[in-house]
């Protein structure tokens, strides 16, 4: 699906400025990032250094103020509202520290949104939610509702509808901020599977123990990239 | 698709504010039931207007003998024009274009008894055709005077429903014998209880209607006062008037421009006018109701908005795993419709109710203001007007805010954790 050199990433000059009306404030400055298939980066850098800026523009939840980004070979910048959502729906899993599932309906109807949104059968669905929770080791809480989970099995919960539509890209902002340490771990592991399956992963965190895990560790500092190489 | 899930979502969020659910369904009942009293008054204006206007007559021109003012021929101008009743069937033999024609005596001081009652009162001699060309519709029971009466002279009276009130009070009167001037008569038919706004002379109610034959015999004369009659469809009104003075210009010599020599009323044009008045009248009732409604429209969009400002949240996230708006805005328009909705069954349940209430107490009420305020009608266009407006207004209370909500970031929702 991506262009001949494998990026599906790729960013050049990129930067965000927040308008808060009497103040500017300049997130990311002239960010220039590409990420390969199958690549499992991390993110670090102190709090307010735009990590999570950088993470929502790649997740197209947010749109930079300048430069350009392409996802999968596509200028993302020019796409508007219905084709930005399907890109969103498809293309991307994004994962939060807050989990974000929506309280008011069961962990399955969680997972089965994203694919009602893509229009898919509804055999398919069910066939496709039961075994995203087989797979995240919660088949037998499929019809809780998010508030009677504990944080650990909330964030498995939010990892399987990020997984739904099969994306080509997975996202995590501090996915284990949240959680005590074995619940960390667990998530960490399902990470660590998901990148050997294929997968490419983008994880914010701030746990050096999950940088050491990544193949490839990205630094920002006020809004700049100032370290980029192999952990 | 699966949209009840997220229905499911946004359900709860009207629940939390419940008693401001309430108070706008209650807005919106309240508006609905007054845009429906409004126009269904309306409606029964309209009628009453209509059948008023056309209770003297529908479409007719009603012409008065008068004097020239043009000379003509060497005839100086003044001259007084007499129309004979004969004329009536030369009008209608010359131009095709007219319907009918007859010819009206009157007389205002005739003396009508019966029994020990004596009156003073008026009474018209008139051609057979007055009885279709007035609207004189008679209670069953009765007949209007008809061509074997005009050849025979017959001494038959119709009566409006007022005199034959004076004179016989409650007892039937059809068949009864009085007199006119001394002079026997057999009433025939009594008219029809009817609204009537425009008069000439007076009321229909209060007339004593006599064959136009007999009437100069009895009385002795020779011309018409009063000429009516109808073209063949209202738009033939202006070309029929034309050859109306064309043919009795011809006849009595006077200047077919001369439109002071024969005087005519048309009832077209204050018929267009009484109908165009009640349109109007009709819209002005509309917008007070639409404006009353519209309070309640903002009662609705206040509350979308709040449940909206509530769930911006679970929007954002709906938003961040691939909705597209219309998937977002589709059910909160439609949960802004159902209340607006729900608000507009009861008011128009209420308001219909209502409305057949008044117009059975406005049937059984004896009051003449009443009468002219007119049965309130709850009709289909009332009803069609009042869905419209609610759909309308639903759906702006519903769309304005969903849109803005699924207009802002996701990231932007989803920052504050
Ligand atoms: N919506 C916003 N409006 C204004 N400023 C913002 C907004 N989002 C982020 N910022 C600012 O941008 C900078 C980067 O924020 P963020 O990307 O959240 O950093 P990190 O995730 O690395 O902690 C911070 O100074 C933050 O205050
Ligand atoms: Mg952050």
């Amino acid at each position: 699906m991506s262009e001949s050199n494998g990026a599906l990433i790729e960013m050049k000059g990129i930067s965000k400025v927040y308008d808060t009306g009497k103040l500017q404030v300049e997130a990311l400055t002239g960010i220039d990032l590409t990420v390969r298939e199958r690549e499992f980066v991390s993110i670090v850098g102190p709090s307010g250094s735009g990590k999570s800026t950088l993470l929502n523009i790649i997740g197209c939840l947010d749109t930079p103020t300048d430069g350009s980004y392409r996802l999968g070979g596509e200028e993302v910048a020019g796409f508007g509202g219905d084709r930005l959502a399907d890109v969103r729906n498809r293309k991307i899993g994004f994962i939060f520290q807050s989990f974000n599932l929506l309280p008011q309906i069961t962990a399955y109807d969680n997972v089965e949104l994203p694919l009602l949104f893509k229009g898919t059968s509804a055999r398919e669905r069910k066939r496709r939610v039961e075994d995203l929770f087989e797979r995240v080791g919660l088949a037998d809480r499929m019809a809780h509702k998010p508030t009677e989970l504990s944080g650990g099995q909330m964030q498995r919960v939010a990892i399987a509808r990020a997984l739904a539509c099969d994306p080509d890209l997975i996202l995590a902002d501090e996915p284990t901020g949240n959680l005590d340490s074995n619940s960390g771990a667990d998530i960490l592991h399902v990470f660590q599977d998901l990148a050997e399956a294929g997968n490419t992963l983008l994880v914010i965190t701030h746990d050096n123990a999950i940088a050491q895990r990544t193949e490839r560790m990205v630094t920002l500092q006020d809004g700049r990239i100032t370290g980029d190489g192999p952990v | 698709m699966r949209l009840g899930l997220i229905f499911k979502l946004f359900r709860s969020a009207a629940s939390i504010q419940r008693k401001r659910m309430i108070l706008t369904v209650t807005a919106i009942a309240w508006g609905t039931i007054s845009i429906v009293l409004l126009l269904s008054f309306g409606e029964g204006l309209k009628h009453t207007l209509t059948a008023g206007s056309t209770g003297l007559g529908e479409g007719i021109a009603i012409c008065w003998p008068g004097e020239t003012q043009k000379a003509f021929r060497g005839f100086p101008a003044g001259r007084e024009i007499n129309v004979l009743p004969e004329d009536a069937d030369l009008l209608t033999q010359n131009i095709p274009e007219m319907e009918a024609a007859s010819g009206e005596m009157q007389t205002w001081g005739a003396q009508l008894s019966y029994g020990r009652q004596n009156l003073n009162k008026r009474v018209v001699g008139v051609h057979p055709q007055w009885g279709k060309l007035r609207n004189q519709v008679p209670e069953s029971g009765g007949r209007f005077l008809n061509q074997l009466d005009h050849d025979l002279k017959r001494r038959v009276a119709f009566l409006g429903w007022e005199i034959k009130q004076d004179l016989f009070g409650d007892e039937p009167a059809v068949g009864k014998t009085f007199t006119i001037n001394r002079v026997p008569f057999t009433v025939i038919g009594v008219m029809k209880d009817k609204i009537q706004m425009g008069t000439y002379g007076g009321p229909d109610k209060n007339n004593t209607v006599i064959p136009i034959s007999t009437f100069e015999a009895l009385l002795g004369r020779r011309y018409v006062n009063v000429m009516v009659w109808k073209p063949r469809t209202p738009e033939l009104m202006e070309h029929t008037k034309r050859r109306f003075y064309e043919v009795l210009g011809a006849k009595y010599r006077f200047d077919p421009t001369d439109e002071r020599a024969i005087g005519i009323w048309d009832t077209v044009e204050s018929q267009r006018m009484t109908a165009n008045m009640s349109v109007g009248i009709e819209i002005f009732l509309g917008i007070i109701g639409a404006l009353t409604l519209l309070i309640g429209g903002v009662g609705v969009a206040n509350i979308m908005y709040a449940a909206i400002t509530h769930r911006t949240r679970e929007i954002g996230v709906l938003m961040a795993i691939g909705a597209r708006k219309s998937y977002v805005m589709g059910p909160l328009v439609v949960e802004s419709l159902a209340l607006t909705f729900l608000g507009g069954i009861i008011g128009i349940g209420i308001g219909g109710a209502l409305v057949q209430g008044l117009a059975y107490l406005q049937q059984n009420a004896q009051s003449e203001a009443m009468e002219f305020l007119g049965t309130p009608t709850f009709s289909l266009p009332v009803a069609a007007t009042t869905v419209l407006l609610l759909g309308t207004i639903g759906f702006i209370a519903g769309y304005f805010p969903s849109r803005r909500a699924v207009s802002i970031q996701p990231a932007e929702v989803l920052r504050y954790e």
